[in-house]
């Protein structure tokens, strides 16, 4: 093989350079994360659904809960438990949750995503 | 051998048979934990009766409109940006189909309150590409913001000019300080309008506009014939917009 030395050097420095991203992350980042800590209500224990529904699937129940309120004009959602709440981000949502910097976006930015919910809903530290 | 390849072909008939059918009847039949709210007001057809009697001027018309915007955060532009749910034009804006060039002085100076007509066959739904504009089962057009594009196709299907759309970020033109916390505004390159506010009538109010009208607007169920508003309708003379559109408008006018 002609230059196979060089050749075989040249590989290895690029599959190096290539994962060294890696690397990096695996030594320093991780170690580092921590997962946000949220601001829970303050006198309410108890989500609509079960935290671990909630943290996973909070985004599919809010797509539903617009389609319900806005296109079937039923307003009432009834939970597993059988109680009953207001189909309103602003009324229902964030009346617990009054403080959207503290809640929504503390895991928002950390996973990266920016939903637009806020462009027109009005979140309850109010706008400046 | 004659008898089994019958058995064959009647076997296989039954199961193509069970196929089509497996899909409907595997499928549960759950429905959504939703209902309806126990006081909110349950119509077929609702509709907007306005007596241009006793409510014809600027001045009367403003509060209305006030009502409305503020309980709706509807921005107010100085420019032929604004955007507007409900307000005050003249009669040849109003009424172009039924103009004659000798008509009563009092009628052709009077102001007439315009806001969507919710018609029966709107031009706005059909033209909306992605089904942002729909109407409801209660005769009522509503919009669905997350989905609107922009592209204004409603506001050139309407005959009634009764669509605005956010030329810049409405927020902008907000007094962020007064704003009702209970309800969204919109953003930047969306196409608004009146909802007949549909999110009132969902827990038994009356929309604004009507509250703040002081009986000049009635407002009612046109599909029961002992409504509010199929009385006033039955006593008096009324007119629509524009009759010759086709779209069946459900506000109606008291000359």
């Amino acid at each position: 093989m002609h230059y196979g030395g060089k050749i075989i050097l040249g590989i290895v420095i690029f599959v190096g350079l290539l994962l060294s991203p890696f690397a990096y992350n695996a030594m320093t980042v991780k170690a580092n994360y921590k997962q946000p800590e949220l601001k829970l209500p303050a006198n309410e224990k108890k989500c609509i659904e079960s935290l671990e529904f909630m943290r996973t699937k909070h985004m599919q129940l809010l797509n539903e809960w617009r389609d319900w309120a806005l296109r079937d004009g039923k307003r009432v959602y009834v939970n597993h438990e059988g109680k009953e709440f207001t189909i309103s981000l602003q009324n229902t949502c964030m009346k617990c949750h009054n403080n959207k910097a503290e809640f929504c976006d503390k895991c928002h930015n950390d996973a990266g995503v920016s939903p637009y919910c806020w462009d027109c809903h009005i979140q309850p530290e109010g706008l400046k | 051998m004659k008898n089994n390849r019958r058995n064959f072909i009647k076997f296989a008939g039954l199961a193509a048979a069970s196929l089509c059918v497996a899909p409907k009847a595997m499928a549960s039949g759950h429905a959504a934990p939703v209902r309806k709210h126990p006081e909110g007001k349950n119509g077929k057809r609702w509709a907007m009766v306005v007596d241009t009697r006793t409510l014809n001027t600027e001045e009367a018309i403003a509060p209305l409109a006030e009502a409305c915007h503020s309980v709706h955060n509807v921005p107010h532009i100085e420019s032929k940006q604004d955007i507007k749910w409900i307000w005050a034009a003249p009669y040849e804006q109003s009424f172009p189909e039924q103009q004659n060039p000798y008509l009563d002085d009092a009628v052709k100076e009077r102001r007439y309150p315009l806001l969507c007509n919710h018609c029966d066959n709107p031009p706005c739904v059909r033209v909306c590409p992605t089904k942002a504009t729909f109407k409801r089962p209660d005769g009522i057009v509503a919009m669905d913001y997350h989905r609107c594009i922009g592209c204004r196709y409603c506001m050139a299907g309407c005959p009634y000019g009764s669509r605005s759309f956010n030329f810049s970020e409405p927020r902008k033109h907000l007094d962020l300080t007064k704003l009702n916390p209970e309800f969204p505004t919109r953003m930047r390159g969306v196409v608004e309008k009146c909802n007949f506010c549909v999110e009132r009538l969902s827990v038994g109010k009356l929309p604004a506009c009507v509250e703040a009208s002081g009986g000049a607007l009635t407002f009612g169920d046109l599909a029961d014939p002992e409504s509010d508003v199929r009385k006033v309708l039955r006593e008096n003379y009324t007119i629509r917009r524009k009759p010759t559109a086709g779209t069946e408008p459900s506000v109606y006018y008291i000359i």
